[in-house]
């Protein structure tokens, strides 16, 4: 009776669509500009041309051998980005997937050094081991908040301290490394087998790893997971609201322990395109630090598989174009830690304020909207 | 306003409702005799109205008086031209239904929003309040519809805090407790733990701290949405005592009995502003419900009694106790026994607090039980999950929406879909089907009346109303076996909350087993084919609603009385007509804003 008629309905539906695009563009877009802004400030202050190193930055990140190696590093930032984002989504902080990636990789290693399938089972092996030991590890902390309430936030801090651990214990000459022969000075595992290696693409800028088909592939299932199965569907109305979810039948306890674990083994293949694509090894070549940029990463990508494309493409750029800033007029590397730091705290702030602005912003408009209606109505029955 | 509220049924309805049912002597509470049909309804205007309620109005220097207040939010017009005056050392109430602008107004005058325009005049001054400090100042006290009071103090403690320069903070202070609570029969013991008070004892410390910071004029914010019939009467008696003592008091609710018993003026708001004053000892309780709704109001259907031989839900000996912070033993559901049989209406009363939540949340499988057993349509459900039990066909309708009923920031579409999402339209296997739920969302925007511009807005933008139809909707769509609505209507408009009652009758009607929850008692003897009274996690008490008044519900639902109860038959006729009058119009007896 009162429910609009089609014509009139259509354009407003589009029009809360386009409109929620451009809040959603708003909040990045304005953190980067942001942080830019702090980062050209701080430059300015230690007396260094700013322009200049943005411009260093993006001759190199223009350049095709910069452009290889962004992709491959936001391969890596993709995974981690996912991993973390995957928790995020039904708010579980995932802060272990430092720890996660760790002995994902080093398993993998281990496993990879062992045995020699053919290459389309080895290949397989290595990401399922990978996965497995990242998913076991992170389930962990799922179980002791579901069982005994402890917040994953605390545990997966220290299941990273116990990792590192765990690490070091595996890790000595005669259980994870070769008992002698190496030449270094450093404890490794052994090489991993031939069949082991990922396909890469040579192209003129390098080589592009192959595992991106990998990270495109997660992001691709991730998005599937989360809004076309009854699992996904699950997964966020337990982050959206908890209460709720458990009032319309979500086991939430089990929902917690399997996202702890999916998340993990995402995490596990944090390590896996530097070691079945560039080192073949597991030792000093692992790279610290990368579950916290995964953390960055989702959060700029607001924790969707499209956005966490695009924020590790950003991290991944400026990492590797700030590599250029010392070699090309004496910037210190640092600022792109500042960059990113701000860009972070920037975003958080930004979301926070756009969601409220949204929400707001659509009560009214219903509000407005309704009360056109009914006026139309009234109209209509005085004329009757 | 009229155009959504069922045309088919209207045509029936009117004609009944023409009819007068009533003999208007029992109408009038108050002992004013009734001049035929003298309403003294005044439409608002500027100037004073002449409402004689207190033989001062006339003469003295209004105590409150505000001129043309406008209040926009960005949107809405929150309040519009709103002119009410109030007589000093009277009760003045502000009726409206909920979301009408009273709480607005009320903030305004308590310098918690400045109003757009317009001015406020205090004992013929006029003011400016930017802060509550300034009216706290100006003698004015609010006592908020949720108290603000500290557990783990005394009543001393937290009348003394943030009022130390007053009396300081020792023997003076507590001396001048005294002094005010015996000057105006509050009987407050100044030591006693605030933790160990009950809601009335809680809600005469929230007034004695307002007195305490020498306020003379009270807004007392929907005080009798937590009380007991029992209660209330208390606190009629202390405003009395209050107004006696020169104390004014501003009292909002939309309860009309309560207001025409207590009140000596009425100034009435509708969509945000003043549609008229009344006075409560020539005006009746349906002139005052058409005043507040602004239209002809829905009237109860005729009753037939649809209840059936099959047992529907059988609930045996239920247990749950937890262990408090202390260790203590909490006994929160003690050996509850009930059954519903299909098309039967079950109503459970009692205080808030007494078990109510827990025994709808042992029923749904969100509390583990210590004992018993569910038994639905033959199937023991005992033990098994939520979504087993949603599935095998309980529908549920949550005490807070907001919290158990909807995702907020989610689409309608995907509210649509939660708690069935194992379901059809929802979904196929393993896979969500979002065309299905959208369509189906449609028709239930549909078939009840959801207003909504359309299905991807937000739950979060609809008001109270229309989320509750969605829920209803959303529950009934998968033909369950059982009902279970807890305070279907709290925190919804009028025109929406016959829509719900109707739904409810109409699944009755249906052959569903119905487990009705609500703090009204009001809704509940009218809907209930049968009402069990909880008190402290017990049934205690039972009674056919046809031959109980909410008085004597209400002195069961305090532990007072038990077993099987019936009201005195003459009583029951009085308050069924009285009550007949109070659901025609259809009025709200609870307000928990949607928003808040």
């Amino acid at each position: 009776m009162t429910s609009p008629n089609p014509v009139a309905k259509k354009p407003l539906a589009k029009r809360f669509d386009t409109e929620k695009i451009a809040l959603g563009l708003a909040a990045p877009v304005l953190a980067v500009l942001l942080s830019v802004v702090i980062c050209a400030v701080l430059l300015a202050v230690s007396g260094k041309e700013p322009f200049k190193a943005f411009q260093v930055m993006f001759d190199y990140g223009t350049a095709s051998d910069g452009q290889v190696l962004t992709l491959n590093r936001a391969t890596v930032y993709y995974i981690a980005g996912a991993a973390a984002a995957f928790g995020f989504r039904m708010n579980l902080f995932n802060i272990g997937v430092d720890g996660q990636y760790k002995l994902g990789m080093l398993f993998a290693a281990f496993v990879g050094s062992q045995v020699d399938l053919p290459t389309v089972l080895q290949i397989p092996l290595l990401l399922v081991t990978a996965m497995l030991v990242g998913g076991l590890w992170a389930s962990i902390a799922g179980l002791l908040k579901v069982y005994r309430g402890v917040s994953e936030v605390i545990s997966t801090i220290m299941l990273n301290a116990i990792a590192t651990a765990v690490v070091g214990l595996l890790l000595v000459p005669g259980v994870f490394a070769p008992d002698k022969g190496t030449t270094t000075n450093s404890v490794q595992t052994s090489p991993i087998s031939e069949s082991s290696h990922f396909f890469s693409i040579e192209t003129a800028g390098g080589t592009l790893w192959g595992f991106i088909v990998i990270a495109v592939l997660i992001g691709v299932v991730f998005q599937f997971t989360l809004n076309r199965t009854r699992f996904g569907f699950d997964l966020r109305a337990t982050g959206r609201s908890e209460s709720a979810a458990t009032a319309s039948g979500v086991n939430v306890k089990r929902m917690v322990i399997t996202s702890m674990v999916v998340s993990g083994a995402i995490a596990g293949l944090i390590g896996l395109p530097e070691l079945t694509q560039s080192s073949y090894y597991f030792g000093q070549n692992v790279q610290p630090g990368l579950g916290f940029i995964g953390i960055s990463v989702a959060l700029l990508g607001r924790n969707s598989p499209i956005g966490i494309a695009f924020s590790a493409l950003l991290f991944a750029f400026l990492d590797v174009s700030g590599t250029q800033l010392p070699l090309q007029g004496d910037y210190p590397q640092e600022i792109v830690n500042v960059m990113q730091g701000t860009i972070v705290i920037c975003v958080v702030v930004a979301y926070e304020l756009v969601r409220r602005y949204g929400l707001k912003r659509q009560q009214q408009k219903v509000g407005a909207e309704l009360a056109a209606q009914a006026a139309a109505a009234a109209k209509k029955e005085v004329a009757a | 306003m009229t155009e959504h509220q069922g045309g088919a049924r209207r045509g029936a309805r009117d004609a009944r409702r023409r009819a007068p049912s009533v003999p208007p002597s029992l109408l009038q509470r108050n002992d004013a005799p009734c001049d035929h049909q003298e309403i003294a309804i005044t439409a608002s205007e500027p100037a004073p109205t002449p409402a004689g309620g207190n033989p001062s109005a006339g003469t003295a220097t209004p105590a409150v008086e505000l001129r043309g207040i406008t209040k926009r939010f960005p949107g809405v017009v929150a309040n519009h031209d709103i002119d009410i005056t109030v007589a000093p050392g009277t009760v003045h109430a502000l009726m409206g239904e909920n979301g009408a602008g009273k709480s607005t107004l009320m903030k305004i005058l308590y310098g918690m929003q400045k109003p757009d325009e317009g001015t406020i005049a205090i004992n013929g001054e006029q003011v400016e309040f930017n802060t509550p400090g300034d009216a706290i100042a100006r003698g004015i006290g609010m006592v908020h519809q949720h108290f603000m009071l500290a557990d783990y103090l005394t009543v001393w403690e937290n009348v003394v805090l943030g009022g130390e320069k007053l009396h300081g903070i020792g023997a003076k202070a507590k001396a001048k407790i005294r002094e005010i609570s015996d000057q105006y029969g509050l009987g407050v013991r100044p030591d006693a733990m605030v933790e160990d008070l009950g809601v009335a004892d809680r809600q005469r410390v929230e007034i004695l701290k307002v007195l305490y910071r020498g306020a003379k004029i009270l807004i007392l914010d929907e005080p009798t949405a937590v009380l007991v019939p029992q209660e209330v009467d208390a606190l009629f008696a202390n405003l009395r005592e209050l107004k006696a003592e020169g104390v004014t008091v501003i009292f909002i609710s939309h309860k009309l009995h309560e207001v025409l018993s207590v009140a000596d003026a009425i100034s009435v708001i509708r969509r945000g502003t003043t549609v008229g004053d009344a006075d409560p000892r020539t005006v009746t309780a349906r002139q005052l419900a058409e005043l507040m709704v602004g239209a002809e109001l829905p009237s109860p259907e005729s009753r037939e009694s649809t209840v059936t031989e099959t047992e529907m839900l059988l609930v045996d000996a239920l247990r749950i106790a937890k262990a408090d912070a202390e260790g203590i033993e909490r006994v929160v559901l003690d050996d509850i026994s009930l059954r519903i049989r299909k098309g039967e209406i079950l109503g459970i009363a009692g205080v808030e607090g007494n078990g109510q939540a827990e025994l709808v949340e042992a029923i749904m499988g969100m509390l583990p039980l210590d004992g018993g057993a569910v038994t639905l349509d033959g199937k023991d459900l005992t033990g098994t999950q939520t979504r087993a039990r949603r599935e095998a066909g309980i529908g549920y309708i949550p005490e807070d929406r907001h919290k158990h009923g909807l995702l907020l920031e989610a689409p309608l579409w995907e509210n649509r879909i939660l708690g069935h999402v194992t379901e059809r339209p929802n979904s196929k296997g393993m896979l969500l089907d979002p065309a299905g739920a959208r369509k189906d969302t449609l028709r239930i925007v549909e078939e009840y009346d959801v207003r909504t511009p359309g299905i991807d807005v937000t739950a979060a933008s609809l008001s109270g109303g229309n989320q509750q139809k969605l829920i209803i909707g959303r529950e009934m769509s998968h033909r369950p076996k059982l009902l279970i609505a807890s305070h279907p209507t709290r925190g919804v408009d009028v025109g929406a909350q016959a829509q719900i009652w109707e739904q409810i009758r109409a699944a009755q009607r249906e052959g569903l087993a119905v487990l009705l929850i609500s703090a009204d008692l009001d809704e509940l003897i009218g809907l209930s084919d049968t009402i069990r009274v909880i008190y402290r996690g017990r049934l205690v008490a039972d009674a056919d609603p046809a031959t109980v008044t909410a008085e004597d519900l209400g002195t069961a639902m305090t532990g007072a009385a038990s077993g099987h109860i019936e009201s005195d038959p003459e009583a029951v006729a009085e308050a069924q007509a009285f009550v007949a009058e109070i659901t025609e119009a259809g009025l709200p007896t609870d307000d928990t804003q949607a928003g808040e």
